[in-house]
């Protein structure tokens, strides 16, 4: 088949299909995000179930402090899939949010537990209630998010596809942990910094470890 | 150079709006370059070239809605084009680097005559009967795709789907040819 001719077909299918079936980064990866929010909380409430005390809770700083963080990680890594979901595009405005956020938090964590009257008060902050079952339990919320947004990306364009799992992984973590926030009770930053964060990384890397063989195109 | 951009971009724009023949001459435009970025960096395989052009028209077009139209389009495309040739070298396992380059140097203004390409006639032959007479059938200027579909025996809107089908399924098929 000559290259003119693959041309024409290519051109009878733009004007059959318009911009139709293959819609921008931006809408798909808002779709993703919608029907990865909606697994996660459907998950949560089928198996964890709300936190006894979330109306109180919600009336309070810290509830709103852990969503504005996991909500900000979750942000980081939808800037960081919009670009990197495209040829040659570049996650550093992503990278960037989701470090600066990253080390706030981390650094307000390591305050309050020097803050702490003795050590043993610093390791119970640390450990929590639920410091064993936290990044576990992030990780299996997001886990339908991370699939659905790997799947999303493979449609479009990614050249790092390393880089472009982890950023999906990210994004899936933000919104997973976001809604896990409706479960758990924990409310000081030393938990938060460690455990959420590292529920949140590990489906990043868990993206990353896909994203290298399943992003190709 | 940048005359070419400015040209080829229009014409995009213009084929994203639903217009076939700037689309068409948009394609076309970008296969010559293509081929020449091609050549330039595969003398020891000229018979690949031809391939790779069509891989990466294929690509270009499956993947269009990732190029956003307030950037350069053929920066998008040239990344396309680099994306094609290093997953071309990956799968032949063969060691080569390509340097970061610019991609003015895509715009480059020699024009290599078009090979034949082997890889696109093998993926088609492994496509189902329908779907292989619609994308050999269909000519913006001939055939239509509703004529086209009345000789696969579908109508028009099956005719639709099975071609863009047709088409993922050929990208998928040329990308696996040499794994």
């Amino acid at each position: 088949m000559r290259t003119d001719d693959l041309i024409d077909a290519l051109a009878q299918d733009a004007q059959a299909s318009g911009r139709g079936p293959t819609r921008a980064p931006p809408k798909r990866l808002a779709m993703v995000a919608g029907l990865g929010a909606l697994a996660a909380l459907v998950l949560m409430l089928a198996w964890l179930h709300t936190r006894h005390d979330l109306m109180p809770a919600m009336r309070g700083g810290m509830f709103w402090m852990k969503a504005l963080y996991t909500g900000a990680l979750g942000l980081a890594g939808y800037l960081a899939i919009e670009r990197l979901s495209r040829p040659a595009g570049s996650g550093r405005r992503g990278w960037m949010l989701g470090g600066a956020v990253l080390g706030l938090f981390a650094l307000a964590g390591v305050v309050q537990a020097m803050m702490s009257p003795d050590i043993q008060m610093a390791l119970h902050m640390l450990r929590g209630h639920s410091w064993h079952v936290c990044s576990r339990n992030i990780l299996m919320l997001g886990l339908p998010m991370l699939g659905l947004g790997l799947w999303a990306v493979r449609g479009m364009a990614p050249t790092r596809p390393v880089a472009a799992g982890f950023a999906t992984g990210l994004f899936a973590g933000g919104v997973a942990a976001t809604v896990y926030g409706l479960h758990c009770a924990e409310n000081t930053f030393t938990f938060v910094a460690l455990w959420y964060s590292l529920g949140v990384l590990s489906l990043a890397v868990l993206g990353a470890l896909i994203g290298r063989w399943a992003l190709r195109w | 150079m940048t005359d070419t951009e400015t040209r080829l971009k229009a014409l995009m724009l213009r084929g994203l709006d639903g217009d076939a023949a700037a689309y068409r001459e948009c394609l076309a435009g970008l296969g010559v370059r293509l081929r020449a970025y091609f050549a330039r960096r595969m003398s020891g395989a000229p018979g690949d070239v031809e391939d790779l052009v069509q891989e990466t028209l294929l690509a270009v077009h499956l993947k269009r809605s990732t190029w956003d139209a307030s950037q350069s389009f053929t920066a998008w495309a040239h990344a396309v084009a680099r994306y094609k040739l290093i997953d071309h070298w990956r799968r032949r396992k063969v060691r080569q680097t390509l340097p970061i380059e610019d991609h003015i140097e895509f715009l480059a203004a020699d024009e290599p005559e078009p090979g034949v390409g082997l890889e696109l006639d093998r993926a088609l032959a492994s496509l189902p009967e329908k779907q292989r007479i619609l994308v050999t059938d269909v000519k913006l200027t001939g055939l239509s795709l509703a004529e086209a579909g009345t000789r696969a025996g579908i109508s028009e809107g099956a005719a639709k789907v099975a071609l863009h089908r047709a088409l993922k399924a050929l990208a998928e098929r040329m990308r696996r040819a040499d794994g």
